[in-house]
Formats: structure tokens, sequence, C-alpha cells
């Protein structure tokens, strides 16, 4: 079966299925194209399959169906020290019984690159991830974010066209982990290299990606640039998983164009955008984003639908205020504004209106 | 300058001297006092087994060694009903304190050696003496037995009435062993164990070569236990990876079988590679069955070296296993596989990734086995037939059939001292702070 790859396709899987077992497939049917250079993030929970494809890209799991072509070539059969492709592991997997500046070299001996080549392609490597005083230590003398950058600058020192990094933020701390996200970022992107990345962690996904694949269940369930992954989810697995999220239940009353008219639960009837609702009658889940939900009156748009609220908490988090609130029979529902000068303060037990735009207003899949 | 520098500090530090705690003591015994409890209860805790080991370890091996240098055999007579202890051999010993080593013995010498042989009559203990006499110098012990026999009726010139006895009286040789024996301490024992005596003048030389076991059967001992310590390894470290690698349940299902074998008798697992390998044995009769060989040209697996390389290494395998696998559990598997990604084949991977992790457990094992094998008794003496006997089976032979204990001791003693220089060795090249055993 003959396959004229596109021309930017740089990573291809086409059809690819994975089983363990033989009863079960871990990876169900996955198509992904990446172009050279892009930054790309695999999402998900654990278990949706995502660390799998890594590995069947890497070359440390076999594809049970299904081909993986890397600049055209497919790569089924080729074993993973001849894919040049660089790794960074979750744990760094930096080897212990070696210097750093060793671990660094080990790639480029095993390709037989002259010694004095290796020295300072080495030291380019160190000074690139700004770590060059830290060559004669040993990996266990160095903290996680030094362990990370060492890990980094191994998988970078034989420029490979691709890198591939497996949860490598997950040890840190949230504050060296932004600090990392940012530099993996400005690295990949100054060295052109194409990137695939796997977390599990949404903002690291939110805020590295050019684009980023959620994944749950085997599958793909969306592939799209940040914004409009957050903006508009195309389910509501999407929608729960990407940021925070309020999800009413009820059902479609009437379908017209871009705008829908859904029946919650409790009777109310709200303005929605449908986005795999089709027809009246079927059931769905509206999901609203809680920085997108107004209670102030003069800033609400004329004419849009109103809904009852009873204020249940009232958290002061410095830079928003975050409110729960119970909204046609949840109690979970959460809305977020900006501390402003001339924010309204609510309290508990107060009872209030809201509403939103109807287009940040989704009625996904039930 | 050091001085002001060190006064200086003190005076910094002089406040803390005097701390105190609320009701006024001072801080520092307070501290004592309250850790002393700790102590004394660790102490009590731990004193039952430093007990134990000081009564059956420490003691037992400091005896023997001083058995080593140390036998009264030609100076002390006990009574075993009695206990009464009878110093021997004075006047001979007098003798010679009086006249250097080289001496001729002269008539003097002989009237004190039938002095001697007069008490060693009355106090019956001429067998002994002579024994003592008899280990270095063979034969003698039935001159000493006869001479008493006839202590009595010895009369000056007593040379020529001793001579008369037996002509060795006027050997150099027995003279010089009379003279090392009549001190109790001796290195002869040594020299001995190692296929080594003094001659008539006191100057050391190889013993006959006829007569030269010691050596030979420390150069076998050391080599088998060399073999026996790689073919462990060999066998153990591909078991002990699968081990590491399989999901635990798999695994402990296989480290039972791994070790199975110990919680059998070792005697119950030689016998049974006796039943196996025999000339007449299963697996001798399974190849001559299959045709495989002439029923008059059967393998020679049993009684012999080969025997007790094959008993001995299945029987040390777990020690070898056990320190490998508790390396390489720990071991990610993430190591080779970033290895792999970075480039290197397979085998490049293991060589410079996986096993130099592993070194740490080879070192153990290794060390383990092979300190086991120098000092194994039980299954060369079953399976080793003549040359398949090592150096710990001649000990048991000296202690149980010679009872010449000396001897037996400083053969132990050599052994001691050859594995404390191995590991002392294995300490500088590897570093003991490297070993893990689990």
């Amino acid at each position: 079966m003959a396959h004229v790859s596109r021309n930017d396709a740089f990573v291809e899987f086409e059809r690819v299925q994975k089983s363990y077992d033989g009863e079960n497939l871990v990876v169900k049917d996955l198509n992904l194209t990446l172009p050279k250079g892009e930054f790309l993030t695999m999402l998900g929970p654990s278990g949706s399959g995502k660390t799998t494809c890594l590995m069947m890209l890497a070359g440390f799991e076999t594809a049970t169906h299904g081909d993986i072509r890397l600049d055209g070539v497919s790569i089924n059969h080729i074993p993973p020290h001849k894919r040049g492709i660089g790794m960074v592991f979750q744990n760094y997997a930096l080897f212990p019984h070696m210097t750093i500046a060793e671990n660094l070299s080990f790639p480029l001996e095993v390709r037989n690159i002259g010694k004095s080549d290796r020295e300072e392609k080495v030291k380019r490597a160190l000074d690139m991830v700004e770590m060059g005083a830290f060559g004669g230590r040993r990996p266990s003398q160095l903290s996680g974010g030094q362990q990370q950058r060492i890990a980094l600058a191994r998988a970078l020192v034989f420029e490979p066209e691709l890198v591939l990094m497996d949860e490598p933020l997950g040890a840190l701390d949230k504050q060296l982990r932004e600090k990392m996200q940012f530099e993996i970022t400005r690295l990949a992107h100054n060295l052109g290299i194409t990137t695939v990345y796997v977390t599990h962690d949404q903002t690291e996904a939110l805020t590295m990606s050019d684009r980023v694949a959620v994944f749950n269940d085997g599958r793909i369930q969306q592939l799209a640039p940040p914004t409009e992954l957050y903006e508009s989810p195309v389910n509501s697995f999407v929608a729960q998983f990407i940021g925070e999220n309020n999800t009413l239940e009820g059902t479609v009353a009437e379908v017209n164009g871009n705008r829908a008219l859904v029946k919650l639960d409790d009777g109310e009837v709200i303005d929605c955008k449908p986005v795999n609702v089709s027809k009246p009658g079927e059931r769905t889940r509206v999901s609203i984003r809680p920085e997108r939900v107004e209670y102030n009156k003069d800033r609400m748009q004329e004419g849009v639908h109103t809904l009852q609220a009873e204020v249940l908490e009232f958290i002061y988090m410095g830079d928003i205020f975050r409110t729960r609130l119970r909204v046609a029979g949840n109690d979970e529902f959460i809305i977020k504004t900006r501390n402003a000068p001339d924010q309204v303060r609510l309290e508990p037990g107060q009872q209030i209106d809201i509403g939103w735009m109807p287009e940040d207003c989704h009625a996904l899949d039930a | 300058m050091s001085d002001a520098t060190l006064s200086q500090a003190t005076a910094v530090n002089e406040p803390s001297a005097g701390l105190t705690t609320a009701d006024g003591k001072p801080l520092k015994q307070a501290l004592l006092r309250a850790q002393s409890h700790a102590r004394r209860r660790a102490f009590l805790l731990v004193a039952p087994l430093l007990a134990f080991i000081l009564l059956t370890f420490v003691m037992p091996i400091g005896q023997m060694l001083h058995r080593s240098v140390h036998n009264e055999g030609f100076t002390w007579h006990e009574d075993v009903t009695t206990g009464h202890r009878t110093p021997i051999m004075t006047n001979l010993s007098q003798w010679f304190d009086d006249n250097p080593l080289g001496t001729e013995p002269d008539e003097a010498a002989f009237a004190a050696l039938a002095a001697d042989l007069v008490v060693l009559r009355e106090v019956k203990a001429a067998g002994q003496a002579g024994t003592r006499i008899n280990y270095e110098r063979s034969g003698s012990r039935s001159m000493f037995t006869k001479a008493a026999r006839r202590a009595n009726k010895l009369e000056a010139p007593y040379k020529e009435a001793l001579l008369e006895l037996d002509e060795d009286w006027v050997d150099p040789s027995l003279w010089r062993v009379m003279r090392d024996a009549s001190s109790s301490y001796t290195a002869n024992f040594y020299l001995a164990a190692l296929d080594r005596t003094k001659d008539a003048d006191g100057k050391v030389t190889q013993v006959n070569e006829n007569r030269q076991v010691y050596v030979k059967l420390f150069k076998r001992t050391l080599f088998l236990s060399i073999i026996i310590t790689l073919l462990t390894l060999i066998l153990a470290y591909p078991i002990a990876h699968l081990l590491a690698t399989l999901p635990l349940g798999k695994s402990n299902l296989l480290m039972i079988l791994v070790l199975l074998p110990f919680w059998t008798s070792l005697l119950v697992r030689t016998t049974s590679w006796m039943v196996l390998l025999q000339s007449q044995g299963v697996v001798n009769d399974a190849l001559v069955g299959m045709g495989l060989l002439g029923d008059e040209n059967r393998l020679e697996m049993m009684y012999n070296q080969m025997g007790t390389l094959i008993a001995m290494t299945h029987i040390l395998l777990p020690f070898m296993v056990l320190p490998l696998y508790s390396v390489m559990r720990p071991i990610n598997p993430s190591y080779v596989r970033a290895a792999r990604s970075l480039g290197a084949t397979s085998w490049t991977a293991f060589r410079r990734i996986y096993f130099p992790q592993t070194v740490p457990g080879i070192g153990a094992g290794a060390l383990l086995v092979f300190i086991l094998a120098v000092g194994y008794y039980i299954t060369p003496a079953l399976v080793g037939g003549a040359d398949g006997q090592l150096i710990s089976n001649l000990i048991a032979f000296h202690m149980q059939k010679s009872l010449n204990w000396s001897l037996a001791a400083a053969l132990a003693a050599l052994l001691l001292g050859g594995i404390l220089i191995l590991y002392w060795l294995y300490d500088r090249l590897v570093g003991i702070d490297n070993l893990k055993l689990g």
C-alpha cells in the first residue's frame, strides 16, 4: 500500500493500534501528523495511551498495527538506537556511574565522534542549559532542576531533529517547573527541533505547546492549538480535562444554526453554542468556564438568559475571587472574578442573577 | 598565631559551656544522662548477641590461632583424671638452653634425656612426647615409648645405652626437632602447613617431594574456588536479571525456585548429585541408553574434581543470585532505554550502562561464593574422591584422624589469613562500601 506523505509531515502515525495482551487496545486507531519544528504535547490522564504512543515513536514498543513514519520513512522495524531521536525521561535517567560530562559524551562516543569534537559539543550543550561548571560532577550531586537540565542537554547534544519528553517536569516543584517550561520551549524553538511532549498537567500543555493532542481511552479526543482547545472544546471530556469548568445537564430544546436552546433539568432555559448536538430532544452537558460567568448587571449583554444563583462560599485568592454557587441544582458551580477596585464582593447566602455570552456556553455530548 | 585563634574560638564558645537546664543543672550533664539511658538500653539489647559471638566465634578462633603456634606435647603433661600438670623434658630443655643450636649432643645431653625418660615413664607421657616429635620426624614415637619402657634400666654411659635401643638417637634432625619442641611456642606447624621443615642446622627447607601436599591443596582450593565463583556468576547473572525485570508476582514464584535448594538439606542435595552423576547414575545411563555413549566409556563425573565442581556450583548458586538480584532490582529500566535512545546498541548499553551498575552485586556475590567455596568441606568430602579434596578436608583429617590439632590450626589460620588478604584486596579495588548483599 503505497503512501504519499505530505511534504510538511515529519512525524506521522497512520492507523496505529497497540495492544499488550491481545484483548484490550491501549491505543485505538491513532492518526497524527506533525510538521517539522512543531512542539506537540500529548495530554491525557494516566492510562490514556499517550506514553505508549511516545514509546512506540521512540522504538521501545512496537505497534500492533499501523505505520509510524519519520521524515517519510517507516520506522516500525528500525531499532531505537538507529532512529536518532533524543529522549528525556521522567526520572531523567542520568547514568549514575558517570560524571555529567561523561553522560553528555555518551551519545557522541557511540556515534564514534572524535575526542576534540566531543568535548566541544559537550561544552556547547552544557553552556546551552547554563550548566557549564558542572561537567565534573555526578548526577547524585545535582538538584532535581539541574538534573533536568542535564537530561535535556544530553537529549540534544547529538543534534537530533526530533526530541521526545516523557513527563520531564513531573518531579520538580511548582516554581522550578514553571521556569523549566519556559526554558524548554525557548530551546526547542531556538534550535528548531520537533518536540513531542507527554504530560498529564494541562497547564504545562497549554503554556508550552504549538498544538495539544488530548488523549483519552486510547484515542485523540481533540488535536488543536491551546487557545482553541480551551475556548472551543469539542466534547465534554476535553472541556472537563482542560482548565476549570462548570457543567449543567439538560435537554436540547431547539437548534438554530449557531444557537441552541437548552432546557436544564430544573426547567430553566439557556442559550448555548451547539458543539456536538444536532437535534432537539438530545441529552446534553453544557459547559461554561468560571471566568466567563458574569453577575454584574451592568456588564451583562442585553437580552441574554439569566439564571438564579445562591452564593455558597466566597474565597479571596489575592489576584482573583473564587465564588461557589448553587445554580440549577449544581452546588459546585464556580465563578472567578478579577480583583478589580470596582468589583462587587459577594456574601454567602446572597441571591444573584448570573449570565454569559451564548458563544462561551458549549452544548456538548452528555 | 594558632593559639590566639584557638583561644579566641573558645572565648566565643564559652557562653555555651555555662548553659544550664531550667532547674539549674549543667546542660551537658543533663544531655549525657538523658542519652545514657537510651544507650544503656541499646547495649542491653545487643548484649546477648555480643556474648554469643564472643563465646562461639571470637574465643574458639582465638584458641585455634593460639594452638597453631603453641603445643605442650613435649613440655607439659596433664593427668586426664586428676588434671595435675607435670613439667616434662626439663633436663633436656635445660641442656638445650645451655648449649646453642648445632652443638653435638654430648654425654650430658644423653644423661638429661635419660633422666627425662624416667619421668616420662613415671607419668606415662612417653606416647605424648613421642607424638609431638613424630609430627616433625616420622618414626620417632616408637623410639620414645620403647626407651621410656626401659628407662629404669638405662645406665651410664647413656649415649651408648640409648644407641643400643635405637641407633637413630644420634640423628641430628631428631635433636633439632627435640630442641624446637622443648619450647611450647613454635612456628614449625606453619612451616609444615607450607610443606617446609627445618633441617638439622635449623635452616628452612622444602620437605621431600612426595610429602608435599599442603601447598598443592591450597592451590587446588584456590583454583577450584575461582572456577566455581566464575561458573556461579555466569549462571546467576541472567537469572538474576530475569528475576529483577519480571513483574513482582512472577519473579516471586521464580525466586522460590531459586531458594528451594536453600531449604533442602545440603546432604540431600549432595547425595542427589551422586545419584545423578556417578558412573552407573542417571546421566550416564541416559547417555548410554540414547546410544550417545558406549557402555564401556561412561563419563567419570563423580568422585573427582568434576564432581566437586558441579555439586558446589549448584549449592552455592543462590549466594550469587541473591546479591545480584538485590542490586539489579532497583536499576530503573529507563537507564538502558536512555542509552538505546542515545544511540547505543543493546550490547553497548549493557556493557557501559547496565553492567557497571551491577558491579557491587557481582563483587558481593563473588566474595560470598568464593569465601564459602574456599572453606567448603562436606561436599568435596562426599563427592570429591581423591583429587577433588579441598584444604578443609585436610584440616578435618588432622582434627579427627591424625589428631595433629596444631597443624590443623596452622592450616586453618593460613586459610583465614588468605581470605582476609583477599578481602583487603577487594576493599582496595572495589571498595567494601560498594558491597551490596541485599
